[in-house]
């Protein structure tokens, strides 16, 4: 089991590793020069050499590189281009959010979706099971963003229950929470349906096998059946799903924080983006790549604990 | 026409066995209201010109912001142009981005897959690390970095749409052929003196190639999704083309004083995910049920 765990930290360190290289690489292709882009047409030559010098870009790539990884792992993403703020410290400032809407989006989902899967297996071909299926598969296609701006023109600006805009007052917990709603909401409904189908799927399966029945034998109330010793089993698909949908849920969250207009890493590469700030852009890349490695390892992990077959591979 | 594409290949037991389950895949609900969805679709893309009333890109600021009427049955948008119009020459836009993406991560995937499952341990450990590098970036935020430098380009597009789809072809491809590749057919293949090339490519590839097919189905609606979502950015098709993505971009910057441009908009990226999604599914239900677990992720 420790070989196991240890096998996939690796995994992720390599797998981390080569997309910082890959990204790196493909700046360099980038049409223009990094120097000339970030300080403008009108910089005049002496200080754009200069200015290539201090970042080092006057060096061959593979040092750069290799400088940047070391930075990396020192924990120093490089600094702001237009305000010379640190960019870990961005990128602190705002990863809470996105954290909070990607986890409140899973929790929603597994809150709904899992309830819904278990009703609709032990109603299995009853109308609510097919309705059920038929919201599933509905809130699955819809794509995030727009489910974002239908719910933004039903519950902002229709009925004007909650805000349209921003993360809510620093500090205020409930105006927070209130601004968390919608995004969150938006974010979760794929995952609900996702959830919701898996959920049934997986039920249906293990309702037939042998320990289901030992425990229908052994006088169990089909409550307890479904929900100690079949939910058991199917809650580990539902991990998997949630772990290797987690980069999903990252490109959902930008596409969701942009259309709410939140702060939130997905909001800070996509203003980096708009602003050609490559330092900002790059670092963020980097953590979201990093949470998202993190999220199927955290996955894998938990399949270990909660399956003890696992363990024996 | 679609669903003769894709079946194609995983059928090979005669005409009478591909009736039957044409009519399979056509008497279940979600197949048939799938399948009618995607018709309607496919139509409005191949006979967008002779259908729309008026030209998509023809602007018109005294009728910026119309509300549906008999003029404009669904409205104009923010410089005058006819909401259906535009719309229905959305479909070319989706259908002809997705699918080139498709097909270009199918054939990357194929390649890769077959010579990560059929070459040593070495370069199987290498491509998958390969993959698992590709997959573990996220695949929005990697279209939107690349994008951002060249610009939105059409052409290179379906491209860089097409390689975030890679790894989980490739993976599909490397699974199968593991299974496949002590088969006796292909170790009599090689017995026979027939070269690496010539049974990765001759008794590989046509056995290993169903799945694909059937999860490339599925993922149309997921490339669909996903231009709209880069052009809702203005990093996709370029504008002025009419692409469902801008036109929800358009409708959502002027989401308050016009909403009758998101609604009709993203009632039409609805219903074709939604078509091809629930067409998608039936196909394999109806070819590949072993799949059906693999496939909810």
């Amino acid at each position: 089991m420790f070989l196991y765990i240890a096998r996939r930290a690796l995994l992720i360190f390599i797998t981390v590793l080569g997309a910082i290289i890959l990204l790196f690489i493909l700046f360099q292709f980038m049409p223009g020069d990094m120097a000339t882009i970030l300080l403008g047409p009108r910089a005049s030559e002496a200080l754009v050499e200069s200015y290539r010098v201090r970042m080092g870009l006057d060096q061959p790539v593979y040092i750069q590189i290799s400088r940047y990884l070391a930075n990396v792992f020192r924990g120093d993403l490089g600094t702001d281009v237009l305000n010379h703020i640190p960019v870990r410290r961005l990128v602190m400032n705002v990863l809470p959010n996105t954290i909070i809407l990607a986890f409140s989006a899973i929790l929603l989902a597994c809150l709904i979706g899992i309830p819904l899967g278990v009703f609709s297996a032990a109603n299995k071909g009853s109308f609510f099971d097919l309705l059920s299926g038929f919201l599933s598969i509905s809130m699955i296609t819809i794509p995030h963003f727009l489910a974002g701006i239908l719910l933004l023109l039903i519950f902002a600006v229709y009925l004007g229950w909650f805000p349209a805009m921003g993360g809510g007052q620093p500090g205020d917990m409930i105006n927070q929470l209130y601004h968390l709603v919608l995004p969150a909401l938006a974010l979760s409904l794929g995952w609900i349906g996702y959830i919701a189908r898996l959920t049934r799927a997986t039920v249906l399966e293990e309702l037939g096998a042998d320990y289901v029945r030992t425990a229908r034998a052994k006088g169990l109330q089909e409550r307890v059946v479904l929900y100690k010793h079949v939910l058991r089993c199917s809650i580990i698909p539902v991990i998997a799903v949630i772990g290797v949908g987690f980069g999903n849920l990252m490109g959902g969250a930008v596409l969701i924080e942009i259309v709410f207009h939140r702060p939130g890493l997905g909001y800070l590469i996509y203003n980096a983006i708009a602003t050609r700030n490559f330092p900002v852009l790059q670092g963020g890349l980097i953590i979201a790549i990093f949470l998202y490695a993190l999220a199927n390892f955290i996955a894998d992990l938990s399949y270990v604990f909660i399956d003890p077959r696992v363990r024996g591979e | 026409m679609m669903i003769d594409d894709v079946v194609e290949p995983v059928e090979s037991k005669g005409p009478s066995k591909k009736k039957s389950k044409l009519k399979k895949l056509l008497s279940t609900p979600a197949g048939f209201v799938g399948g009618l969805m995607v018709l309607i679709i496919i139509l409005l893309a191949i006979f967008g010109p002779l259908i729309a009333p008026r030209d998509p890109l023809q602007i018109n600021v005294i009728n910026r912001f119309e509300r549906p009427s008999r003029e404009f049955r669904l409205g104009t948008d923010d410089i005058g142009r006819d909401l259906l119009s535009r719309i229905i020459y959305g479909s070319r836009i989706a259908l002809t981005v997705a699918i080139p993406a498709i097909i270009f991560g199918v054939i990357l995937g194929l390649i890769l897959g077959i010579i990560a499952g059929y070459s040593s341990e070495k370069i199987d450990s290498f491509m998958i690390v390969f993959f698992d590098i590709l997959r573990s970036m996220p695949a929005l935020i990697f279209a939107i970095v690349i994008l951002t430098m060249i610009g939105p380009n059409l052409y290179i597009l379906p491209i860089i749409m097409g390689v975030t789809r890679v790894p989980i072809y490739g993976r599909l491809i490397r699974a199968s052929t593991l299974r496949i590749k002590n088969n006796e057919y292909v170790l009599a293949s090689q017995a026979l003196g027939g070269s690496k090339m010539q049974t990765m490519f001759k008794h590989i590839f046509p056995n290993v190639v169903a799945p694909l097919f059937i999860q490339a189905a599925m993922d149309i609606p997921i490339m669909i999704t996903f231009e709209a979502g880069l052009s809702f950015l203005g990093l996709g098709v370029p504008p002025p083309a009419p692409s469902w993505g801008h036109i929800l971009r358009t409708g959502y910057l002027n989401v308050r004083h016009a909403p009758h441009i998101v609604i009709y908009g993203g009632l039409a990226l609805i219903i074709a995910t939604l078509g091809f999604t629930l067409l998608g599914e039936t196909l394999r239900d109806v070819f590949d049920p072993k799949l059906q677990r693999k496939g909810e992720n």
